[in-house]
């Protein structure tokens, strides 16, 4: 098994992210993660896809995808090649005295304290997937109240292989 | 012990008696196990009709019906039957046999996405990918269809899943759904909240939909009527919850009921909305309704209240746990003014038709036949004028039960409807009324009947067109009739001799009793063709 990621340019409309989502259900493909938002021109949504598979499902996946009437382009995001984020929101319980520690955590992960409260505070983090894993590693010992993922976003690095819009 | 084998002990667990079906190789596991159960198969002529048949079933023994079909068509033949089911909350569990898990997805023969295609007609579905799972998922494929708001249910089953082995067997007792829970009990508040508007009503008036059939309110929302003296008007689907002639009731409402019906829910000043959806048909205009009114709406699903018409009082709940709460209720209101005011619309109101002489006049026909039939008969109408005509006139007796395709209104329900309702129940009069266009979608399974002896007592009210589309267009685009003419129908007559069903003919009411006579005490399966004016129109 092996995961890759896809970036689609597809058309904005309603219910283009059904068609995406049927299509991974119908055939049995993996979704680890799957975000959208609009580009710069507003007629295109862009749409980055984390999944996993061998080699014979993962080159069907991008075939059958490719395929969806509403789809421009899609194109592999490989990794060293391309910049990756996601976004992840964190509800730590924390007394008083805890608090020093997960500020100091936030800190070297470059995250910020987006919320305090008597009990609680919200950490913003922001990198690739495996930073975030990290940063919740090290959040052992404390209660993680709530916690809310985008999953991955991307781009590809340089001014190759950039998707135009015409 | 196997797949198929687990999937036949739990439907046994289940209390099934019947499954009605169509094999194919996909299904094939299973159709071989059930061989060694009690459970008896079903072979209809269509797979669409597997459902109807299971709905007809469903809707007379009060759980819900069980189909089985094949992958690929078998599958998405039955999407039709799926969807009426879903239209008026049926609760079906509705097993489809899939190609192999592992090639799901790679287009071989028969496969068919059919979790994906029926996603907007079920309640819950379900893909099997481990055999062990088996009696958990079909528990709560029967709980989730025969709960809150009832529903279809789809369980795709691959068909390595039915072979493969099942270990320790077991059959689970409760279900336990982190994320469905759906409201029994109404909120106490609330109750307190319509009982004191209906303290307050001079002109109240109660609306009953389906709901409360499928409710098993029918008793106790009567014995509330009752007591408090509050007049009642029913929707398409909650015809059969009151008798035709009990003095408080005044008709079935929407754009093709009683006009005294509509007039009445014009004039009320608190209107009880009772498992009804205040849909299109039932309701043309529902911010009328909420004009100068409360509203007061219960109903098991939250969502429907507020959807097409917003209430002044939501109360969400089982239709008989909220009316025996209600019951419980102080109450004393003087309905007697607002009784004779809708006695007097009623006799103002009343629809005159105009029959013409050379044919049968369908509200003589449907009057003359539910009079005779037994206080307990099952009435199916089909989908069509006949449809209309049958909502409008059949006489619903105490324990009448009245089936119909209401919310999707499709063509061609009501025989296979009456094969499950008669297989329900086999001691009860089972009628189906249909027209000569929705005998042609279903007229294959005079064979079922025949095949399993299931008795069958059907009507075809013919009048050689597809009466309702023509009427549309009589009035709509000024008889340019357009796909309409059923030229080319087979005689009845030649075509039921076939399946050896009696056939008798009503040309005219000249002879109108006896030959209803002979079609009521008919032993044999019996199809009787009733001529009725080409151009007769519901609404003349």
């Amino acid at each position: 098994m092996k995961t890759k990621v896809f970036q689609l340019l597809a058309n904005n409309t309603s219910g283009v992210l059904s068609r995406i989502s049927g299509l991974f259900s119908r055939r049995g493909y993996n979704i680890e993660s799957i975000t959208a938002g609009v580009t710069a021109d507003p007629r295109y949504s862009r749409i980055t896809i984390v999944t996993s598979g061998d080699d014979e499902v993962l080159e069907q996946i991008e075939k059958q995808v490719a395929k969806l009437e509403d789809i421009r382009v899609i194109k592999e995001l490989k990794p060293g090649e391309s910049v990756y984020r996601e976004l992840a929101l964190v509800k730590v319980r924390c007394s008083a005295d805890e608090r020093q520690s997960i500020i100091a955590i936030t800190d070297i992960f470059r995250g910020k304290i987006v919320d305090v409260a008597t009990e609680c505070l919200i950490v913003e983090i922001t990198g690739d997937v495996e930073k975030i894993d990290k940063f919740i590693d090290l959040l052992e010992g404390h209660e993680i109240l709530e916690l809310a993922r985008t999953g991955m976003a991307g781009l590809s690095r340089g001014i190759e292989n950039v998707t135009f819009l015409p | 012990m196997n797949g198929a084998e687990a999937i036949v002990r739990c439907l046994e667990e289940e209390g099934v008696k019947y499954v009605f079906g169509y094999p194919g190789v996909a299904i094939c596991p299973f159709y071989n196990s059930i061989l060694d159960s009690d459970i008896k198969t079903i072979l209809v002529r269509t797979e669409q009709n597997a459902a109807h048949a299971a709905s007809g079933l469903a809707r007379i023994s009060g759980k819900p019906g069980v189909c089985a079909v094949t992958s690929g068509p078998g599958a998405t033949n039955i999407i039709t039957g799926i969807a009426t089911a879903y239209a008026d909350s049926i609760p079906l569990i509705v097993i489809t046999g899939q190609v192999k898990s592992d090639l799901i997805g790679s287009d071989v023969f028969q496969e068919a996405d059919i979790t994906g295609a029926v996603e907007s007609f079920v309640k819950y579905s379900y893909l099997v990918k481990n055999a062990d799972d088996l009696p958990r998922i079909i528990k709560e494929a029967f709980h989730i269809a025969d709960s809150g708001r009832r529903g279809p249910v789809l369980i795709d089953i691959p068909i390595d899943i039915q072979n493969a082995p099942v270990k320790n067997f077991k059959y689970p007792e409760t279900v336990a759904l982190r994320t469905y829970k759906p409201t029994v009990k109404g909120n106490s508040a609330q109750i307190k909240k319509v009982i004191k508007e209906l303290q307050k009503a001079k002109k109240p008036i109660i609306c009953l939909g389906g709901g409360v059939k499928l409710g098993k309110a029918g008793a106790v929302v009567l014995d509330f009527v009752h007591k408090h003296k509050i007049p009642v008007v029913t929707t398409m689907m909650g015809i059969g919850t009151i008798e035709t002639e009990d003095p408080l009731y005044f008709g079935m409402v929407g754009n093709n009921g009683k006009p005294y019906a509509n007039k009445a829910m014009n004039e009320a000043d608190v209107i009880m909305m009772v498992g009804a959806r205040v849909a299109d048909r039932a309701i043309s205009q529902p911010d009328l309704i909420t004009k100068d009114k409360v509203l007061i709406h219960i109903d098991v699903d939250p969502a429907e209240i507020g959807k097409n018409a917003v209430s002044s009082i939501p109360l969400v709940g089982d239709c008989k746990a909220v009316f025996d709460d209600l019951t419980d209720e102080e109450l004393s209101i003087d309905t007697s003014k607002w009784i004779s005011e809708l006695k007097a619309f009623k006799k103002e109101l009343a629809v005159k038709r105009n029959p013409n002489k050379a044919y049968v006049d369908p509200q003589g026909f449907i009057e003359t036949l539910t009079d005779k039939l037994k206080d307990n008969a099952v009435y199916i109408a089909d989908v069509g004028q006949n449809q209309i005509f049958s909502c409008a006139y059949a006489k619903i007796k105490k324990n009448t039960s009245f089936l119909t395709s209401g919310g999707m209104g499709t063509m061609g329900y009501s025989i296979p409807a009456a094969l499950g309702a008669k297989l329900a129940d086999p001691k009860r009069q089972v009628v189906a009324v249909c027209g000569d266009g929705s005998f042609q979608m279903s007229m294959m399974e005079l064979a079922t009947f025949r095949q399993f002896g299931v008795n069958a007592k059907i009507i075809v009210f013919n009048n050689t067109y597809l009466g309702m589309v023509r009427e549309y267009q009589h009035y709509s685009y000024k008889d340019n009739y357009s796909m309409v003419s059923l030229e080319g129908s087979p005689d009845l007559e030649k075509l039921v001799s076939a399946y050896d069903f009696d056939y008798l003919r009503l040309k005219d009411m000249k002879k109108l009793e006896e030959t209803i006579d002979s079609f009521i005490s008919d032993k044999n399966n019996v199809l009787l063709e009733v001529m009725i004016d080409p151009m007769d129109l519901v609404k003349q």
